[in-house]
């Protein structure tokens, strides 16, 4: 397997256990009011750095995957993943992408984008969503913790890179055709 | 600048978007099972962590503590037996009533145990996720419960697991009583964040200035879904509403819904 293709496993795999996590981890949902979330910085990171086919098939698949365990209608989370996606890919080259603190930004405007985005489709469709005074706190809280997951997904994909990927041969200065033989007759090739 | 496969990207989304969105409610809820069971392995590895996790605990657990915990279970045994005994007495006086008034006896209810899985991906709805599916017999509307109260229903189910609706979700509308005044009234959906501590909203169907903190909430039984009877939680507060029509009150629910491990579900 070459190394983008394990990266990408690695981002459908982690995505996953991203969606899992949001459903369990009952104590840190009581003490904090919302689920685990890092999913927006993982997408945020693979419009960044991975090609449009890549990135389109997380988002759809990651929406799938959020709504297949929630009560929201198949689909929904689709539509905000993808978009959020799709605009970040198309400035990626304008985006300071190296920067931590940039990274920090991304994933957290990522995750308010996201979530206030699939609040704003549940609101438009048939059943009421929970929301109040309490959704100020958790659209925050979730964008923080993508806000963290975006830089921390950057240092673990680039540690995996570097523990698989094959690194370059580095050039050394010592070429035979010019090595300088000294003896009675000095001659240099 | 969007170019050609940005466009088609954006094309194949928005026409998978409209074709999930437009499919009728049974072919969406298949394909959502479908689509959800490829988290099986992950919850399967959940429950047989936790069955060894508890099993190393009760391994651990020194001798003092068992013997402790057995004199507490036996005297708990006797004191059930001895309301048991009198409740039995009320209970075939009731059916007797029940009997002379034409009223159809009540049934003992019928309970399984279900383990929790699952909460909702989101934060958006109240649901979870039990380990009991269709082939454990569980059926949609079916009421789940723990010793402390109301949980909510089965809303959906799966083949091996299923959803809960939870009291205060908008998918679990609950008419209830309040045992001390009889006044009815509805569960409303409501927003319950752990600094809320799990409350929900009670709609009383008229001005009730009997009502106050403290006073119980049960289910009435209408609505054909819930049996009466069964705790919901304790009114904190109450106000009247629109000019004093009608009152609502603060309820904080019996059953600790956020820190739910194991259900009933009531089965025929």
């Amino acid at each position: 397997m070459n190394p983008p293709r394990l990266s990408i496993a690695f981002l459908f795999l982690l995505s996953w256990l991203g969606v899992f996590a949001q459903t369990q981890f009952g104590g840190f949902r009581e003490l904090l009011g919302v689920p685990f979330s890092i999913l927006p910085a993982l997408i945020a990171y693979s419009a960044l750095t991975h090609g449009l086919w890549t990135t389109t098939a997380l988002a759809v698949a990651t929406g799938l995957w959020v709504d297949s365990l929630s009560a929201s209608k198949l689909g929904v989370s689709v539509a905000p993943h993808f978009f959020v996606a799709l605009l970040l890919h198309l400035r990626s080259h304008l985006i300071l992408r190296d920067q931590r603190y940039a990274q920090f930004w991304i994933g957290f405007g990522s995750g308010t984008a996201i979530h206030v985005l699939v609040l704003l489709l549940l609101s438009a469709g048939q059943r009421e969503p929970l929301n109040g005074w309490a959704t100020f706190w958790q659209i925050p809280l979730m964008s923080l913790m993508n806000g963290i997951a975006c830089p921390a997904a950057f240092i673990l994909f680039d540690a995996l890179g570097l523990a698989f990927d094959y690194r370059p041969v580095t050039q050394s200065s010592f070429r035979s055709d010019r090595q300088t033989v000294r003896g009675r007759h000095d001659r240099i090739h | 600048m969007l170019k050609r496969p940005h466009y088609l990207a954006l094309g194949g989304t928005l026409v998978l978007l409209l074709a999930l969105l437009n499919l009728p409610a049974s072919v969406a809820e298949r394909l959502k099972l479908v689509v959800s069971g490829s988290f099986l392995p992950l919850f399967g590895l959940r429950s047989a962590t936790h069955s060894f996790l508890d099993r190393a605990s009760y391994q651990l657990l020194p001798r003092s503590v068992l013997i402790e915990e057995l004199v507490k279970a036996r005297k708990e045994i006797s004191d059930l037996q001895a309301n048991l005994l009198q409740s039995q007495d009320a209970i075939g006086e009731n059916a007797r009533l029940r009997a002379a008034l034409g009223n159809p006896p009540k049934g003992p209810w019928n309970r399984r145990f279900a383990r929790v899985i699952g909460r909702d991906s989101t934060t958006w709805w109240r649901t979870l996720r039990i380990d009991l599916g269709s082939r454990d017999g569980i059926q949609p509307n079916q009421v789940v419960m723990t010793a402390a109260g109301l949980v909510g229903r089965v809303s959906q189910v799966g083949l091996t697991h299923s959803d809960v609706a939870l009291v205060g979700d908008a998918e679990c509308g609950v008419s209830v009583v309040v045992r001390e005044t009889r006044d009815q009234g509805i569960i409303k959906a409501g927003q319950a964040s752990s600094s809320e501590g799990g409350f929900v909203e009670l709609s009383l169907l008229q001005n009730s200035p009997d009502v106050m903190a403290g006073q119980t909430i049960l289910t009435s039984g209408l609505g054909g879904v819930f049996p009466s009877g069964i705790p919901v939680g304790v009114i904190q507060d109450s106000r009247a509403m629109e000019g004093g029509l009608f009152t609502t009150a603060r309820v904080r629910l019996s059953a600790a819904l956020n820190r739910l491990e194991e259900v009933w579900v009531l089965q025929p």
